[in-house]
């Protein structure tokens, strides 16, 4: 989800190499016992590494960066960066069987580097080019991939095996790195993003940390009910169990593009085989699959 | 004099019928729209509510938004098959703390409300269907719009909200697995417990 990071195929690395520790030395066992997240304690910790890191410089940082630069100037460097990512956006959404998004996405890179003043502007959106967002972990789940189990990484936040895979390809395919030769140059201009994208969420996180009750299932939910919704570009399909207990469910168009993916059922673990005749079976079944 | 009684009597009654009855033809895409804009337009205009006055943003979303959500149901859809197991006094006491909540946490993102432009999509359902999904989408520049939607139930008072999503993200529904592990190790009064306890506390912090 984050295509700059500095230098951060080598974090990622040294991530994945404190995991494999944690995994062997065997201090991660299941806690709540959700099915997707069998390391837990493992992600608990980082997650805790992770808030103090928000806290201590990643919030603080962001707040002084909307004090200091007005509303209109953080706009343009949003557009800015949106603009350079519409390019694999676009790749994305060719490796995903989606021709028309991706000429779309192509167009407005097009567009808005030209007369949108190197993408300051997004004048692609007012004349009707709508914004997609893409990347390789949801191209993966398009192709069938598994999601895996779940992961929170140091400084990365929370990502199923898959989404780790992928955000480690977009890292390595974003035109920064290759664009910006010197390298204190490019982590200058990815702390910029990521300040940016810090800010533009800080009313958001608040609010989700305020509602929760258990921040770390909170977020773990969120990730699982955002990815879902993204790799089936808005659509998912609703199993029936989301309708309120007791109620029959109702009929519905049938969503776009809703292929059988490996992770159609992903949000709440996995529908029993055959559809349950009537709401007890049904909720009896999901009632298995939060325990 | 005598005769004209129940013609006043019958008169009333077609009066209130038809007034039930316009209540209840409120479709739910319109009445979505229509609340949306409304509140928009408050917001918009009130430099208190801009600058964060969550007592006010409270009062509003009291006022105009929440009379058409239903709690008890989303309390049910969060709660899923532990909701069968409530005792109806525990029951009265989630919707309440749930509602506490959900109000005093989601209230203040109407205050972030900037140049978004909204748009309404059309409502595809079937004229007999009780149960349908209004689709709002919010734009922003150099952002992909954020969908917003509402799940719907006809009842007797009208199209009520029972679940919402934000950007794919049910609000409700997040709360199952929290809900559920809290039921788990300390029972459906320990979540009553938990909830109240959380009102508290951030109550206890806008002071």
């Amino acid at each position: 989800m984050v295509p700059v990071v500095m230098d951060s195929t080598r974090s990622l690395a040294r991530a994945l190499a404190v995991a494999a520790y944690f995994l062997i030395s065997g201090c991660a066992t299941m806690q709540n016992g959700d099915p997707r997240d069998p390391y837990e304690s493992f992600n608990r910790a980082m997650f805790e590494f992770n808030e103090g890191f928000d806290d201590a410089i990643g919030k603080p940082v962001a707040r002084g960066y909307k004090a200091v630069l007005p509303y209109e100037i953080r706009v343009r460097v949003r557009n800015f960066f949106s603009n350079i990512q519409d390019v694999m956006i676009g790749v994305n959404n060719l490796l995903q069987g989606k021709p028309n998004d991706a000429v779309n996405d192509f167009a407005r890179f097009m567009i808005n580097s030209t007369l949108g003043l190197a993408g300051l502007h997004d004048i692609a959106s007012e004349a009707g080019l709508e914004k997609h967002k893409e990347d390789f972990g949801q191209t993966f789940a398009v192709w069938g991939t598994e999601p895996g189990p779940y992961f929170v990484w140091p400084f990365l936040g929370p990502n199923d095996l898959r989404d780790t895979v992928g955000l480690a390809v977009d890292i390595y395919a974003a035109p920064v790195r290759w664009a910006i030769d010197d390298t204190a140059t490019r982590n200058w201009t990815a702390a910029l993003f990521l300040v940016n994208e810090r800010a533009d969420l800080l009313d958001a996180t608040t609010i989700l940390d305020d509602a929760a009750l258990d921040k770390y299932v909170a977020r773990r939910d969120v990730y699982y009910q955002r990815r879902r919704d993204l790799i089936y570009d808005g659509n998912p399909p609703r199993p029936p169990r989301e309708r309120p207990p007791g109620r029959e469910s109702r009929s519905e168009a049938p969503a776009r593009g809703s292929a059988p993916y490996a992770d159609a059922q992903a949000l709440w673990g996995t529908l029993p085989p055959q559809e349950p005749s009537n709401d007890d079976a049904m909720i009896s079944a999901s009632q298995g699959m939060q325990q | 004099m005598i005769r004209l009684l129940p013609m006043l009597v019958a008169g009333g009654m077609i009066l209130l019928a038809g007034r039930a009855l316009a209540a209840e033809v409120t479709p739910p895409d319109a009445l979505v729209k229509m609340v949306t804009l409304e509140v928009l337009e408050i917001v918009s205009k009130d430099k208190e509510i801009q600058a964060g006055n969550v007592q006010k943003v409270i009062g509003l979303v009291e006022e105009k938004v929440l009379p058409h959500f239903s709690f008890e149901s989303m309390t049910a859809l969060a709660m899923g098959v532990n909701w069968r197991k409530a005792a109806p006094e525990q029951k009265r006491r989630l919707v309440h703390a749930f509602r506490t909540l959900l109000v005093r946490t989601y209230a203040s993102a109407i205050t972030s409300y900037r140049d978004e432009k909204f748009e309404f999509l059309p409502l595809r359902a079937k004229p007999a269907d009780t149960d349908v999904t209004v689709k709002v989408r919010v734009i922003r520049p150099g952002r992909q719009a954020v969908a917003i939607d509402y799940d719907m139930e006809k009842t007797a008072r009208g199209w009520k909200c029972y679940n919402m999503y934000v950007a794919g993200v049910s609000l409700v529904l997040n709360y199952r697995t929290e809900f559920a592990a809290e039921i788990r190790r300390n029972g459906i009064d320990g979540l009553v417990g938990a909830l109240e306890a959380k009102n508290q506390k951030l109550e206890a912090a806008a002071k």
